[in-house]
């Protein structure tokens, strides 16, 4: 049923997905190269590259303070684009989604993003604050490319809901933490008939995120839905490391964040 | 004829539109269904005009400064006294305006975010007024800068809520703001309080601050019988601008907004975003920004917290490129002098911010006949920078 999905061609799968969130330059570019390796062994099937960005609107304090580590580290739009090849050359197969905020793409210019993602070898694009309306032109340069653009969906999209789905590419991303964050065991009326209605237009897999952070959560959102998206968490994860990696052991850290994610997703 | 702005996505031109996460655009085309619905019902209007008499005390005078005019030479010069308004300054318009239609939506929650406090105050004081609950946003720098309107806030009721992402000034807040309307949209009203942020709140705000310039150009044709030659207006975020300017697109006014310089456009420290920054994207719309050259946006700096923006309102933006407005920039010293011309000459004391209206008229009056006139806009007084003022002024009076 789902046909559309294809990253070219490096995902095959349309359920059951693994999505995890990293932001690039976390604390380091050569430490995101390693937190990425670990997270294909355990299964990732599409990686989340976040770019650091000073006015992340769509992020809570998690994913702000990864992003001011970055671009403390250096990090920028071009350099997390050029940190794809090197992810390839230590390892990494899984297809990479570029997540940025609109604004440093807009200070490089469409046609050399493009570009810049086409040399790269980048399979994916995410732009959180551009909405379906403001999209046209990104969304018909990304599909010339061969370059999957990912929609989001929110509950309240309401009508919007088919228009978007409809057009999605790639994966479609669910963002939902209705029901399933806090204590709750199962998934409320409302969410359940949200990804439903979501599901009922989508040619690709719909995915959902927000909120995800423990074993039980995913457990739950894989039955009704293709895939789960991990980010605060895996933060986290880092955040808890950064004592170990300060002072050096990278082994102990890699070895504790890997078993960490095991747990979260297995 | 000149061209409707903004067009049906929330466009001027190449600038404006939603670049919004999408959990927000069900409820901004929410808003905009009720905005239509409210401007177009006479007796939402008629509600908002018998607030702003009654309560705001509006309409604000227009004041000939005779003795200031006397002293600097030149074109006669009149001041739009917004610093008469009810709290002080012309944001209340734009809260009374927001929170009768937050009302109407039935919303019982708002949420503001403030730089000097002086939205922050508007916001909390129609809170009170038409019990709604409020919750203001203000960085943690500025809470610290601007101690006394968080007391009133507070007075009044409001929460304040410190963010201390970033700097600690405006954009964190705004930032904040817009992140705890995205959680919480369904029962909270976001009153944002300059003429920024994604379509409609641009064009909204400006339609709830053109009673400046709709009464200027009626009290001005009473007096001098004909418009003035010169508008003058202060702009951060760009509202009392807007307001004043709007009514006048179209006539022979030329219209000058006035930025904030800072220590200086050839230094790091301003905030002149028209005269030193270029086109992208902050808080949901596409306008003239300060920016690196990766993209990021960059921090700010003036003396006045009411123009420490790193963006502009896109109506601006637009402004500038078609060169309708001339766009002009006033240091932190240029500033304060022109506060203290005005205060010793006419027994007003402006905001820092407004001064900055001043202190770019009062360089251009002098070089213009005494047949010509200038309108400035007065947006707000200058009780809440006592602080400031006494650490500049202390020695010399």
């Amino acid at each position: 049923m789902l046909t559309k999905t294809s990253f070219q061609g490096k995902l095959t799968k349309t359920d059951n997905l693994f999505i995890p969130f990293l932001v690039a330059g976390d604390p380091s570019p050569e430490l995101t190269i390693q937190f990425a390796l670990r997270l294909q062994e355990e299964g990732a099937d599409v990686l989340e590259l976040g770019v650091p960005y000073s006015d992340p609107l769509a992020d809570g304090p998690t994913i702000q303070r990864a992003a001011q580590r970055a671009l403390k580290s250096g990090m920028s739009l071009r350099k997390a684009i050029e940190l794809v090849p090197k992810l390839r050359e230590s390892g990494l197969e899984i297809p990479v989604v570029i997540f940025t905020y609109y604004n440093p793409v807009l200070q490089i210019g469409h046609d050399e993003f493009f570009q810049l993602l086409e040399q790269n070898g980048v399979e994916g694009l995410l732009i959180p604050d551009l909405p379906f309306e403001e999209s046209m032109e990104i969304r018909s340069q990304a599909e010339e490319k061969g370059i999957e653009f990912i929609s989001l969906v929110a509950p309240n999209s309401d009508q919007r809901i088919k228009q978007i789905a409809e057009h999605a590419k790639g994966f479609l991303y669910c963002v939902s933490s209705l029901g399933v964050t806090g204590e709750r065991k199962e998934m409320s009326a409302e969410a359940l008939s949200f990804i439903e209605k979501v599901r009922e237009h989508s040619q690709v897999p719909v995915a959902v995120g927000f909120g995800i952070s423990t074993n039980d959560h995913v457990q739950l959102v894989r039955n009704y839905a293709d895939g789960v998206i991990i980010g605060s968490k895996i933060i986290r994860l880092i955040e808890a490391e950064l004592e170990n990696i300060e002072e050096g052991r990278m082994d102990e850290a890699l070895e504790h964040f890997t078993k960490e994610i095991r747990e979260l997703v297995q | 004829m000149l061209q409707v702005f903004p067009d049906l996505k929330g466009r001027y031109g190449d600038f404006g539109g939603k670049y919004v996460p999408e959990t927000l655009m069900g409820p901004l085309q929410e808003l905009e269904e009720a905005l239509d619905q409210a401007m177009a019902d006479p007796a939402f209007m008629k509600e908002y005009h018998h607030v702003l008499k009654e309560y705001a005390g509006r309409p604000t005078s227009l004041s000939y400064a005779d003795k200031l005019t006397g002293h600097l030479g030149g074109a006669k010069i009149y001041l739009k006294r917004e610093d008469l308004n009810h709290t002080g300054a012309h944001k209340l318009n734009n809260a009374i305006g927001q929170a009768l239609l937050a009302k109407r939506m039935g919303k019982e929650k708002i949420i503001a975010e403030t730089g000097a406090g002086q939205h922050g105050v508007a916001s909390a004081t129609v809170a009170a007024k038409f019990g709604l609950q409020c919750i203001v946003f203000m960085g943690e720098e500025d809470i610290r800068r601007q101690e006394l309107n968080v007391f009133r806030m507070k007075l009044l009721g409001a929460e304040v809520v410190s963010v201390s992402s970033g700097n600690g000034t405006l954009k964190d807040a705004t930032n904040e703001a817009i992140r705890y309307w995205v959680a919480n949209c369904e029962d909270h009203f976001y009153l944002i309080g300059s003429v920024v942020g994604p379509h409609p709140y641009p064009r909204m705000v400006r339609d709830f601050q053109r009673i400046i310039g709709d009464e200027s150009k009626r009290q001005f044709l009473e007096v001098e019988e004909e418009l003035p030659d010169r508008i003058f207006a202060c702009v951060g975020g760009g509202s009392n601008a807007m307001g004043i300017f709007y009514p006048f697109l179209e006539d022979s006014s030329e219209l000058i907004g006035v930025e904030a310089a800072g220590k200086g456009t050839d230094t790091l420290e301003h905030a002149a975003t028209l005269s030193k920054g270029t086109p992208g994207v902050i808080h949901g719309s596409m306008t003239y920004l300060m920016q690196d050259e990766n993209g990021q946006i960059t921090e700010p700096y003036s003396i006045s917290a009411g123009l420490d923006y790193p963006g502009i309102g896109p109506e601006h933006a637009h402004l500038f490129q078609t060169k309708q407005v001339r766009y002009e920039a006033i240091t932190d010293k240029e500033a304060l002098d022109a506060l203290k011309l005005l205060t010793q000459t006419e027994g007003i004391i402006p905001a820092i911010e407004s001064a900055h209206a001043l202190a770019q008229a009062f360089k251009e009056a002098p070089q213009m006949s005494e047949e010509e006139t200038i309108l400035i806009n007065l947006s707000g007084r200058g009780d809440k920078d006592m602080a400031t003022l006494m650490e500049h002024f202390q020695e010399e009076v």
